[in-house]
């Protein structure tokens, strides 16, 4: 019978009674109080006579009920759990349908004769193990082998790591990133590509883009209005600096030794003959001859060839405004 | 470019999980929070609904005074609060000469605001007020009891949408196994007027009653208040299909295990051929001395010899 009159949802321990309603409100608070907890306990009587007759399994704390699932439907808090999309390898594993067989842990080492790991430390084939690498004809002189090794091991790695964070990233865009990985942003967006994450610049680029920013007008962001709490732009640039020029001790004497400095390089560099007149005279009058044949030379080719050009020209001119009339 | 970051610490990892998305999630958490102003009565309203929902609740003390949870834009620091917290259930006090005494309960999916009701609050009782005996006072993080009381809970929009609210704001966490022992409580929930709610929290006293179900008995022990519903906001209904969607509940097949009504539970078990091949060997038992031990591994390997060429010619 109570059943029927009252609506209970024993997972969340509800009960609501839907027919009932006040005739008059009561004057006295008390009196509603009163009212509303006489309704109330034959509302929590009936969830209890629900709940007490469920079976219990005892325990040293009391006897313990299995509830069921709230009938009540509220909203969950965050979405589901998305599916984490394939990696690369795994497609293209689906697609050659090559498939996962589980490897033993331990492998039997032929060069020890013992067994041992599969993978990390101490571990079967490992480079570390092998003392001599024996030459091949092929090899390069001069070329560590050991080193070659390393290196090549280490660009394996480094390739299996961008491969990574390639996943990740497909991961990212579908929204199932595990939740123990973030992928945070190293370096200030390049404008005009896509950003597909959310980049949180620090401080100090942020600064620099800002100052390039400003500084990027005709006047060097000289005019540009302020906004509140601005900070003038950090100058990036070097300062000029002009010594002193009158003389004397420290900074004072620091112009003379420069301009020292660039005389001695000059003066050292032809100190063994300053100026020979002689073998000066010589050297022009060698260099003018020169210029005068060449002056000649010059002048009998371009003549020659710019008669045989002439005619030509005209010939060209001519049948072009025949034609011309013709039309 | 992007760095892969993962947490130092297996705590931080474990932080970390506790927040993802689950299948079957947590139990909410609450942010309690201050607007602007908030008068006295205010200010003890959000205290006892801290008290209440003690085990699962964060309460700030400052005032927002960015925070407008229905006007648009007035969500965004709220927001952000819910996502440092990880709480999707905030209650949000503010006082005002147009809205005195106003409590704002709201609902968040996502971090995102999913649905809100705007309450005022009237003849409030704080917690203090009321005398009992001790003894029935509930536990912190006990499961409630919820009687929700008149027929305006159905007919009303504002209190069906108060209704499920409240559920959800003070059911904690949902439970599959329940300790009968560990009932002390119930929310008391009555429609006095269309838009008026009495709310109280009372103890429960089970009494025996010579049967197997005890006979209750509630003990107010307050807060009480009357709830007057000002403005509400009911989720986006797009938003409200996807905030519903619940794992599907299916099982994993259990195989080989079967009931009987006599025999009870029946389980089939099958035992892989033994092999005989891989078995150990007696020839290396460590407790015997080397000596020993290698004067009877000498002997075995001699005895194998032999067994071989036998089975060899047969």
């Amino acid at each position: 019978m109570e059943a029927e009159k009252y609506l209970i949802d024993l997972g969340n321990l509800m009960a609501y009674d839907p027919s009932h309603h006040f005739p008059s409100l009561p004057d006295s608070r008390v009196e509603l109080t009163r009212k509303c907890l006489e309704r109330g306990t034959e509302l929590v009587q009936a969830v209890a006579n629900a709940l007490f007759s469920l079976p219990s399994t005892e325990d040293p704390d009391g006897p313990i009920v299995r509830l069921p699932e709230p009938t009540t439907k509220l909203p969950r808090e965050k979405h589901l759990p998305k599916p984490k999309p394939p990696t690369k390898w795994e497609q293209f594993a689906k697609m050659k349908g090559i498939k996962n067989h589980k490897k033993d842990k331990r492998v039997f080492d032929e060069q020890t004769s013992t067994w041992k790991r599969r993978h990390g430390y101490d571990r079967v084939n490992d480079d570390k193990d092998i003392p001599i690498i024996e030459a091949k004809p092929t090899d390069e002189p001069g070329e560590d082998p050991f080193s070659k090794r390393k290196a090549e091991k280490k660009k394996k790695v480094e390739k299996q790591e961008k491969n990574r964070l390639q996943n990740l990233k497909q991961a990212m865009k579908a929204g199932a990133l595990p939740s123990h990985v973030q992928l945070a942003a190293t370096a200030l967006p390049i404008t005009g590509t896509k950003t597909d994450v959310p980049k949180k610049a620090n401080k100090q680029e942020l600064e620099n883009v800002a100052g390039m920013a400003a500084a990027a007008t005709a006047s060097g962001g000289k005019f540009d209005k302020k906004l509140p709490g601005e900070k003038p732009a950090k100058h990036t640039g070097k300062y000029r600096k002009f010594l002193p020029v009158v003389e004397g001790k420290g900074m004072g004497s620091q112009e003379k030794q420069q301009t020292d400095k660039i005389l001695n390089k000059l003066m050292s560099q032809s100190s063994h003959d300053i100026l020979d007149v002689n073998k000066a005279v010589s050297m022009f009058n060698v260099k003018s001859e020169k210029r005068r044949k060449h002056d000649k030379a010059k002048e009998g080719v371009s003549s020659s060839k710019s008669g045989k050009m002439k005619p030509k020209k005209k010939s060209f001119k001519k049948s072009f405004k025949k034609t011309a009339k013709k039309n | 470019m992007l760095k892969i970051k993962t947490p130092k610490t297996q705590r931080a990892a474990r932080a970390l999980e506790k927040r993802a998305p689950k299948l079957v999630e947590n139990g909410k958490k609450t942010l309690i929070l201050h607007g602007t102003k908030t008068s006295s009565l205010l200010n003890d309203v959000l205290t006892q609904i801290y008290h209440l929902k003690r085990d699962s609740a964060v309460k700030y003390t400052k005032k927002n005074k960015e925070i407008r949870p229905f006007e648009s834009g007035g969500e965004a620091s709220l927001e952000f609060y819910s996502l440092k917290n990880d709480c999707s259930l905030f209650v949000f006090g503010s006082h005002s000469k147009k809205r005195p005494n106003n409590l704002v309960l709201g609902r968040m999916y996502d971090h995102h605001v999913y649905d809100l009701v705007e309450l005022g609050v009237e003849n409030f009782r704080p917690m203090e007020s009321f005398v009992y005996d001790k003894k029935v006072a509930p536990r912190i993080g006990s499961k409630p009891f919820f009687t929700f009381i008149g027929e305006a809970f159905e007919s009303v929009e504002e209190l069906k949408h108060l209704k499920e609210v409240l559920l959800d704001l003070f059911r904690g966490e949902v439970v599959e196994n329940l300790n009968l022992a560990g009932v002390d409580r119930v929310y008391v929930c009555t429609a006095i007027s269309p838009t008026t709610v009495f709310f109280s929290h009372c103890a429960l006293r089970l009494k025996r009653s010579g049967s197997t179900i005890p006979r209750m008995e509630l003990v107010e022990i307050g807060p009480s208040m009357d709830f007057v519903v000002r403005r509400h906001r009911l989720p986006n209904d797009s938003l409200k299909k996807e905030a519903m969607k619940t794992a599907s509940q299916q099982h994993k097949k259990v195989k080989n295990v079967s009931r009987d009504v006599v025999q009870g539970k029946i389980g089939k078990i099958y035992i892989p051929d033994q092999q005989v091949g891989g078995m150990a060997l007696s020839n290396d038992i460590k407790g015997l001395k080397r000596q020993r031990r290698e004067a009877k591994m000498n002997t075995a390997t001699k005895e194998d010899q032999v067994k071989k060429r036998k089975t060899d010619s047969q």
